[in-house]
């Protein structure tokens, strides 16, 4: 098997296992853009503590680890407006939607959630186009 | 207690991220882009990550959360204009940079300033979204 796909398939054990212990823990679902979101909008005041716990340990883990192992290479492209407007519509969707890769589909496909399952075909059908519209058809990515 | 298993499952939850690939954006877009050379990477990372999940929801049905409270109620199985808007808008982003918030903070100390842009675009979006939303919520006017 191609190694990258068992470094994936390892990975994707080690997030999955991280949305159990947050699940089974403190009986939370683990979605990166809730726990983001609820500190900068304010609508996660009341358990802020445990949100800023979970992004430092998402922050800090890879610095550690990539400290000894030197960091992979993240090919983030270099138009600064491709990033900005990407940025504004993963933020913005989001919210929206309520959920992200890891809250929709990790979580949510896993409780066989419907609205998790429709959001995450959403989600990847407007990724596909998007990479379709963008690179092949404009060339901008 | 609260804190230390919400550090615990954001390190791992990192370093998940990080090992399987899924910060460099090149594997997330290779995954989208199936006219190109497809990359089924993605797909991997996913079912690696739906296992552990889906033995922890089936437990949610024995036990209680550790720290006390109760587990979240599942979703009433409707769709609305929120989930399908806010799904398309992230989608495009998603597939533009090749990264979802996740990945972005994972990522933040080796991502360099185009990762930093993203994280600080990314804040700014979720920052306008209430008012979007609320506006989203409010019923269709008749055409």
């Amino acid at each position: 098997m191609n190694p990258d796909w068992i470094m994936g398939l390892s990975g994707g054990l080690l997030i999955g296992i991280a949305g159990a212990v947050f699940l089974l823990g403190n009986g939370r679902i683990m979605g990166a853009s809730g726990i983001i979101g609820g500190l900068v909008d304010g609508s996660g005041r009341s358990n802020a503590m445990e949100r800023i716990m979970f992004v430092a340990g998402l922050f800090l883990a890879p610095l550690a680890v990539t400290l000894f192992t030197g960091a992979p290479e993240t090919h983030v492209t270099s138009n600064v407006w491709v990033i900005v407007a990407a940025g504004l519509l993963v933020g913005v969707g989001t919210r929206i939607a309520n959920g992200c890769t890891s809250g929709h589909g990790v979580c949510g496909i896993s409780r066989f959630s419907f609205r998790g399952i429709i959001a995450t075909v959403f989600y990847i059908l407007a990724g596909g186009l998007s990479v379709v519209l963008f690179r092949h058809v404009l060339g901008v990515i | 207690m609260r804190n230390l298993l919400a550090l615990l499952s954001g390190s791992l939850f990192g370093i998940g991220l990080l090992i399987s690939g899924m910060t460099d954006t090149t594997k997330v877009q290779g995954w989208l882009d199936i006219f190109g050379a497809w990359d089924p990477t993605l797909a991997f990372v996913m079912g690696g990550a739906i296992l552990p999940m889906t033995l922890a929801w089936w437990l949610t049905k024995r036990i209680r959360p550790l720290v006390g409270g109760s587990f979240p109620p599942a979703t009433l199985p409707e769709i609305d204009r929120r989930l399908v808007i806010g799904s398309v808008l992230f989608g495009a982003g998603w597939g533009l940079a090749g990264l979802c918030p996740g990945p972005s903070v994972a990522s933040l100390s080796y991502g360099g300033t185009g990762g930093m842009i993203f994280l600080a675009a990314m804040l700014a979006g979720m920052m306008i979204a209430p008012p979007l939303k609320a506006r989203l919520d409010s019923p269709v006017p008749a055409a």
